[in-house]
């Protein structure tokens, strides 16, 4: 399974990187593997408010849906909109092709509170 | 919490990898290498599937026929020795049981293939309607007793029948053969040509304790050919494209088969009376209020099980099963609705969590060969 070491991670299987002052978010190998077969993704629209916490989207498998939850709290400034034709991204690249939205943080302070990939890696084994 | 249940066959897909499920209390692989995999490998070429799970029913005794009769929808008497028959079982109100296969293994002996999750309820229904005493009727729950595997693809045949000198050509729809023996195996098992798939194939009841060594076989056989061992989540989307119904879905003690538009395996017009035959009767000379339809998403969506759906404003039922059809890559869905939005064309709304997204009813079986 792949961790890259420059991401940060969330307890709900989000990753989020630091892009000066915004940060990417997508969601872990780890959770995709889990997922199976990405069929459709819903994210939130450019504009939008998402909350920490809170969902901001979802991804539904062939077999199930599962809410995409917010790793922190900002405005979307940007969506991976090649992701409405391609969902298939998700399982096959998705650190690269399928990050998903791009948002300015509202509280840095969340930042600080995600994993390091270490940290993941040990929640992921105690699971 | 209870423990999970397992088949014979549990160690053979941990062996391989399979991602395992809780399916009404048995632990099931739900998938061995991803479900849009497994189900076009099954359509194209062939998939075996471990459905040991699934209940089996004796039912012996030269009142056989006549219980059958009463207790199941479909007429049993049409039935001769190697053949299978699709049946409902209901309540009074056409309420349904349970559906499930009857194989009639010769005179006065037949073995019901139930669903696994309703293999103690049926038990319980059919000795509570028997009052025949036990020289006339035998009732025994003998699931355990079987592996059953389902090998399901267009090269099924070919692959079986490199493995047994039964002519399975010969075995025709709905029909078995009986004992089949595979190979070096003791054990003669039931080859029938049934499936929940849609495509050509067989389903074979073995002994439990060869189970294990006729899975191995089989996948051996079938190596050369693409056959891969296929889980609970394609066995799902392969049904539900073709429209076999699954109960708790589009059957269930609230859903009569004539809702469901199954009327084909109930014979009103049999000889002899049976539980449930008024309702159902009265259910296809009248109509019925409700009506199983197909649905695909004009909006962006996919439909899931217990969606509601609306006519304009208006609540008219729900979605019994849903998802992204693998071979027609399109958001489709069965919905149970009032029967006055039924015609194709339709146009419905699907309440998808906090969205209302647009849908249109269309003509079932979503797929066909």
């Amino acid at each position: 399974m792949s961790l890259p070491k420059d991401l940060l991670y969330s307890e709900e299987h989000e990753w989020v990187k630091k892009e000066g002052d915004k940060v990417r978010i997508g969601i872990t190998d780890f959770a995709q593997s889990e997922l199976g077969d990405i069929v459709f993704v819903e994210l939130p629209e450019e504009g939008d408010d998402i909350e920490a916490d809170e969902p901001f989207g979802s991804v539904e498998s062939v077999k199930t849906v599962s809410e995409l939850y917010a790793p922190i709290s900002g405005k979307v400034v940007e969506i991976n909109e090649d992701l409405e034709d391609s969902p298939e991204f998700v399982n096959e690249s998705p650190y690269e092709k399928a990050w998903m939205i791009v948002v300015e943080p509202s509280n840095e302070s969340e930042i600080d509170e995600l994993l390091s990939d270490e940290q993941y890696q040990e929640f992921i084994n105690e699971d | 919490m209870s423990e999970l249940k397992r088949t014979p066959l549990y160690p053979e897909y941990e062996k391989s990898g399979a991602k395992t499920i809780d399916f009404g209390g048995w632990d099931l692989p739900v998938q061995f290498s991803g479900i849009k995999h497994e189900h076009n490998v099954t359509r194209t070429k062939a998939g075996l599937f471990d459905v040991s799970h699934m209940g089996e029913i004796a039912i012996k005794g030269p009142k056989s026929l006549d219980f059958l009769q009463k207790v199941v929808t479909n007429d049993v008497s049409k039935l001769v020795p190697k053949r299978a028959q699709y049946t409902f079982m209901c309540y009074e109100d056409g309420g349904t049981v349970d559906d499930f296969l009857i194989y009639m293994l010769e005179e006065n002996n037949y073995l019901l293939v139930v669903n696994a999750a309703n293999t103690e309820k049926d038990y319980d229904w059919l000795i509570k309607q028997n009052n025949y005493n036990n020289d006339e009727l035998i009732i025994e729950d003998v699931s355990k007793n079987y592996v059953q595997l389902a090998l399901q693809g267009p090269k099924a045949e070919e692959i079986l029948q490199t493995l047994t000198d039964t002519n399975l050509s010969e075995i025709k729809f709905f029909r078995f053969e009986n004992p089949v023996y595979f190979s070096s195996l003791e054990a003669g098992a039931i080859v029938s040509r049934t499936g929940y798939t849609g495509e050509d194939g067989f389903e074979i009841y073995i002994d439990q304790h060869s189970g294990r060594d006729l899975w191995n076989l089989i996948l051996q056989a079938g190596k050369d050919k693409g056959l891969e061992p296929i889980g609970l989540g394609a066995r799902d989307t392969l049904r539900f494209e073709v429209n076999l119904p699954l109960y708790g879905q589009e059957l269930s003690r609230d859903i009569s088969p004539i809702e469901a538009g199954l009327k084909f395996a109930v014979k009103v017009n049999k000889p002899v009376d049976f539980i449930g035959k008024e309702a159902l009767k009265k259910q296809i000379e009248e109509g019925t209020n409700r009506k199983l339809i197909g649905i695909e998403m004009i909006d962006k969506g996919i439909p899931r099980t217990g969606y509601e759906v609306y006519y304009n404003n208006e609540k008219i039922g729900y979605i019994t099963s849903g998802t992204q059809s693998p071979s027609l890559q399109k958001n489709i869905g069965l919905a149970l609705v009032n029967s006055e939005f039924t015609e194709e064309g339709t146009e419905l709304v699907v309440q998808v969590r906090k969205r209302k997204l647009k849908a249109v009813v269309i003509k079932t079986p979503f797929y066909k060969k």
